[in-house]
């Protein structure tokens, strides 16, 4: 069980992220990665939304009729979600200005969704709570990396606080805006995710096709 | 709960689980709306009077405690601007038209027509559509001399409405400060409108020539040495459209159809 526990909780950091192997929220991580204060609150939602829909809905996998199963789903999350929206706006109220756009979009974030019919379907409520955990800190990581690249070169700061002195306050260091934009993090996680497969082989997927020989070539032999 | 497998996809289950997820959701989120409220609209609030004290620099970031916002606040003395008539409403008047300036919601009322007014396109040049008829305005005073006053401004930028509070002195023509409360422009480019450094360069500035809004944000750095150099400010680079939002919420907003006619009679 100990070992399960593990897997399941730790799994999903490395060795099956759900956005470096599964490519999942990648959109989330476009939208919320240019300043990691922002990251943080994101991160802490979604895995708190992941954890508790899988354990709710893994509470009553016995009796969702599978022909609705996808609603109620929905519903469970979407209902989590409003309530970590509310909570936000009441004890951090400058940050949920900047991310209540990105809450609302957790309901359908597909990390949520895919863990929700993946797992919590099948599986007991506990383990599923620890499999949110872990999915939760997987995307976690992956958005907190992108964020600090972002935030230092995009505007030379980490948490606010100005790491590299700016030209705009007396400084020497101009901040690049392109990381500011939405394509930069697409550069980025891809950068992240090579490095990842790089080190480990066995994420690799097999080529779905092998580009065949030229035919006028043989044709001409 | 027999067997639960067996009878999971039968009508009578697939209501009841229907029914019993829509309704156990309903009260959770319903509870959370209802026991989080106060506390989102005193934020709302705070948050609100907290840009009107950074515009009206009596607010020191990092120095200033949320707890003493209300204090400072209290040295306001809070106004009720007929726009359509150019003048302040009497406290007589401002309870017939039923406004608590404490809680008066412009954009609420902007959307009502009995409290609103439709712009032509020549007027419009903030592209807000419509005009509440009624602002607030917030004066402080000193020995009866107004010393300095904080206006509610709003307009497009790029992707979204700015809105925000610009404080002039006493002459109703020198800027003290400006902030944005809500916005959603680009992080990192249109979004900038928050630095502080950018606000800064506001501090001091000229809004008319002879009753006419001269005031401009300009591309490229402003010369001081220059005669126009006290009407402008540094756009924002690379943020060409938001820097045109901000300007146009000038021209609006301290003109004719804004609060012009109010800021002259300040000039006396």
């Amino acid at each position: 069980m100990s070992k399960n526990v593990n897997e399941v909780l730790f799994g999903p950091i490395f060795v099956n992220n759900p956005i470096g192997l599964q490519i999942l929220g990648i959109c989330s991580a476009l939208a919320v990665t240019t300043k990691m204060s922002v990251a943080l609150v994101m991160c802490i939602a979604l895995t708190l939304v992941t954890a508790f829909s899988n354990l709710f809905i893994s509470m009553i996998r016995n009796q969702i009729p599978s022909s609705i199963r996808i609603i109620v789903q929905m519903t469970i999350i979407a209902s989590l979600v409003i309530v970590v929206d509310q909570i936000l706006g009441a004890v951090a109220y400058d940050m949920s200005k900047q991310l209540t756009v990105f809450v609302g979009l957790i309901i359908t974030n597909c990390i949520v969704m895919g863990r929700a019919e993946a797992f919590a379907m099948q599986n007991p409520p506990m383990i599923s709570f620890l499999d949110g955990i872990g999915n939760g800190l997987g995307y976690s990581v992956v958005l907190m990396m992108v964020a600090t690249i972002r935030e230092l070169i995009g505007s030379g700061r980490l948490f606010g606080f100005e790491i590299l002195p700016l030209v705009t306050n007396g400084g020497w260091y101009v901040p690049t805006g392109m990381m500011l934009l939405p394509p930069s993090a697409f550069f980025i996680i891809g950068l992240l995710i090579w490095a990842l497969r790089s080190w480990k082989t066995e994420q690799v997927e097999e080529a779905e096709y092998e580009i065949g020989g030229h035919t006028a070539l043989s044709r001409a032999m | 709960m027999s067997d639960p497998v067996k009878d999971k996809d039968s009508l009578k289950n697939i209501l009841v689980v229907a029914l019993g997820v829509c309704f156990v959701c309903a009260i959770i989120v319903s509870t959370a709306a209802v026991q989080l409220k106060p506390q989102r609209i005193a934020n709302k609030a705070l948050d609100r009077n907290k840009n009107i004290l950074i515009a009206a620099g009596l607010y020191e970031t990092g120095v200033t405690a949320d707890a003493q916002i209300d204090t400072l606040f209290e040295r306001f003395t809070v106004k009720v601007v007929d726009m359509q008539e150019q003048r302040y409403l009497s406290a007589d008047e401002v309870a017939e038209v039923n406004i608590d300036p404490r809680t008066y919601d412009q954009r609420k009322a902007a959307k009502n027509p009995a409290l609103s007014m439709a712009l032509s396109d020549a007027q419009d040049v903030a592209s807000i559509s419509r005009r509440a008829r009624y602002s607030v305005a917030y004066l402080l005073e000193q020995d009866g001399q107004v010393e300095r006053i904080v206006l509610p401004i709003h307009g497009y930028g790029l992707w979204s409405t700015l809105y925000g509070f610009i404080a002039l002195e006493g002459d109703g023509n020198t800027v003290a400060g400006i902030t944005f409360y809500e916005h959603a422009e680009t992080a990192g480019l249109g979004g900038e409108v928050d630095n502080p450094a950018w606000k800064a360069l506001w501090q001091g500035k000229k809004i008319y020539i002879d009753d006419q809004v001269a005031f401009e944000v300009v591309k490229g750095n402003v010369d001081p040495t220059s005669a126009k150099g006290k009407y402008q400010v540094d756009a924002l680079s690379g943020a060409t459209l938001t820097s045109r939002g901000v300007q146009n919420m000038v021209s609006f907003w301290m003109g004719r159809d804004g609060f012009g006619p109010i800021l002259k009679n300040l000039k006396g």
